[in-house]
């Protein structure tokens, strides 16, 4: 067990350090030159050549990229361009409202995806299973944002049922959370379908139904449980689809996350800033997939630790 | 002299024709699969044809296509799916814009195609150093959140047609890199590649010959599948201003332009919005079906 944890911490440590390797070439491959931008239009060629040499951009490559780990390392992302603050902070900041839209997502997800996944297997084959398959595929070939500005038109717009957008209360929470949701609820209602199918097969099924357990019973008790351990399994690695859909959901409903902090940089072309939160995503991401490799044995006994 | 063809024997099947048909058939046979090829069908028609089916010119800015106060026209006789903020004809723009969508689900999901296959299969079939550097590279790409890469992308790069294509390409290799690694890896050890390696054959014709006819279904899977993770990549990147850039129609740039203005004009927004559904899901759809006709391990599972 110590020994499997030691080398996926290892691994995962190797895969974080590709990460910074990745987005450094990508800073450093800028065509939009950085000390420009600082120095402004008017800057003559000593000024520019001074600055540079401040911000050390004159070094090679591999110092550079020293440099730059080893920043990162201490928790420093660089600062804004445009904002002129650190960009650690900026995401520090609005990381409880990106994390609160995510475990809304998630709530969502599975409460639609799983319920839908066990009545199309329970149906399975009947028109009901099929129209929950076309749902499921809808669910996954809708644009975010276009789910969202309808959800927003609907429930907000004409039935003001919910706020137009904004951050606070527990109604603001909903539409986004749903919108989010809706991309992976067409995905985990596909893996619950086939997973309860999967099940329903298994030997101590036919013996709960065969001692007389009612239908309901044997659904719940014996078929749920096991169906969904492999699903939750899923949701480690789930964060990088969530990372995408909440960057577009942020910037419909104006959730003051790290989303819509991307989607502000984009507009302003501030190059920190976006791969600060690539690569506070991609760290998530690498923690979810090792989160769910060392719980998942303890939820499915079956699953042995290599 | 040359011994006559016995009669008894069967007529050698055309490998080649007999299971494309048999899949058509198989496909024609799904209503869904119906569906969605009918959908790909209107929208590559929509496109091709987009001068003839439309009087208007998709930059063409109408006097008349907005009210007196400088408002968009809901749909009427006229503009059938109503004018955008400039008072330009929606519909055009929508047809014009399929010819993005289209362009894009084909350049950039082609070559992610190219570049995955090529990274799984030489990883799947050579293994070693060479192997391992490329796997452990696909790795390291699915850790990254594939919008968020492909944001810092385009952001790097001056966004156009080409650049779009090629950022969606860049960040959607990998999963066909996955797959086809496996079957690579697994295709490699089989008897008939060791006696090929015995005859003498090469690398190159074991490569061709025999293990790439047998990733041809994966790849035709991926492939249909992949558009549909294009199209939608490509009008999320437009959603939010850094894919194809205006006036160049795109689905997702046409409501990026018009959003500020939903509320009053919804149709600009859900006229666009069903199109990039359609589309998408039309290519889920017939993935889906051919995962089932062309991979019996996968069949009835999802």
């Amino acid at each position: 067990m110590i020994a499997y944890l030691c080398r996926r911490l290892f691994q995962s440590l190797l895969i974080l350090l590709g990460i910074s390797i990745i987005t450094f070439a990508l800073l450093y491959l800028l065509p939009a030159d950085p000390v420009r931008q600082i120095a402004g239009r008017s800057a003559t060629p000593a000024t520019v050549e001074s600055i540079r040499r401040q911000l050390g951009l004159d070094q090679p490559f591999l110092v550079q990229y020293g440099r730059y780990l080893w920043n990162l390392v201490q928790g420093d992302l660089g600062r804004s361009y445009i904002q002129r603050s650190e960009v650690s902070e900026l995401i520090v900041a609005r990381l409880p409202a990106t994390l609160l839209l995510m475990v809304g997502a998630i709530v969502c997800e599975l409460l639609i995806g799983l319920t839908m996944g066990l009545l199309a297997a329970v149906r399975r084959g009947s028109a009901t299973d099929q129209s929950l398959m076309v749902a499921s595929f809808v669910g996954v070939s809708a644009p975010q944002f276009v789910v969202g500005l309808l959800l927003l038109y609907v429930f907000a717009v004409r039935l003001n049922w919910f706020p137009i957008g904004g951050y606070g209360t527990f109604s603001h929470l909903i539409l986004p959370s749903l919108t989010v949701g809706i991309l992976g609820a067409g995905w985990y209602a596909r893996m619950m379908r086939s997973s309860m199918i999967d099940v329903l097969r298994q030997d101590y099924i036919r013996t709960a139904r065969a001692k007389g357990l009612a239908r309901a019973t044997v659904l719940i008790r014996h078929a749920l449980p096991n169906a969904i351990l492999p699903i939750v399994a899923m949701i480690g690695i789930d964060v990088g689809i969530l990372m995408g859909g909440i960057v577009v959901v942020e910037s419909v409903f104006g959730w003051p996350g790290i989303g819509q902090l991307v989607w502000q940089a984009i507009q302003r072309v501030d190059i920190p800033i976006i791969m600060g939160v690539t690569l506070v995503s991609a760290f998530a991401i690498v923690l979810g997939n090792l989160l769910a490799d060392i719980v998942a044995p303890f939820i499915d006994p079956r699953i042995k630790l290599r | 002299m040359s011994i006559p063809a016995s009669p008894d024997l069967p007529a050698r099947p055309n490998v080649s024709a007999r299971p494309k048909r048999g899949v058509l058939q198989k496909l024609a046979r799904r209503p869904l699969a119906v569906i969605g090829l009918a959908v790909v069908a209107i929208v590559v028609l929509g496109a091709l044809l987009a001068p003839w089916l439309t009087n208007f010119d998709p930059d063409q800015q109408m006097f008349d296509g907005l009210t007196l106060t400088g408002e968009p026209l809901p749909p009427n006789a006229t503009f059938w799916l109503g004018t955008d903020l400039l008072g330009r004809d929606l519909l055009t723009r929508i047809l014009y814009g399929a010819r993005t969508s289209l362009i894009i689900g084909i350049v950039a999901n082609g070559i992610a195609l190219i570049i995955g296959t090529l990274v799984g299969v030489t990883a799947g079939y050579f293994r070693g150093w060479v192997g391992s550097i490329l796997m452990r590279f696909t790795d390291l790409m699915m850790a990254f959140p594939a919008l968020l890469l492909a944001i810092c992308l385009a952001a790097v790069f001056q966004p156009s047609l080409w650049i779009v294509a090629l950022v969606i390409a860049l960040v959607n290799w990998v999963q066909t890199a996955r797959v086809t690694y496996t079957q690579t890896s697994s295709l490699a050890e089989r008897e008939f590649i060791d006696a090929e390696r015995t005859i003498g054959a090469s690398s190159a014709r074991i490569l061709f010959r025999h293990i790439l006819p047998h990733l041809v279904p994966t790849i035709i899977v991926w492939g249909t599948l992949g558009i549909s993770t294009t199209v939608l990549l490509e009008a999320t990147l437009s959603y939010l201003g850094i894919g194809v850039q205006p006036p160049t129609p795109s689905w997702g740039n046409i409501i990026f332009e018009n959003q500020t203005y939903f509320q009053a004009a919804p149709w600009l927004v859900f006229f666009p919005g069903a199109a990039i559904l359609a589309l998408a899901l039309a290519f889920n759809l017939i993935g889906d079906a051919l995962r089932d006709i062309l991979d019996p391990t996968q069949r009835g599972r999802t």
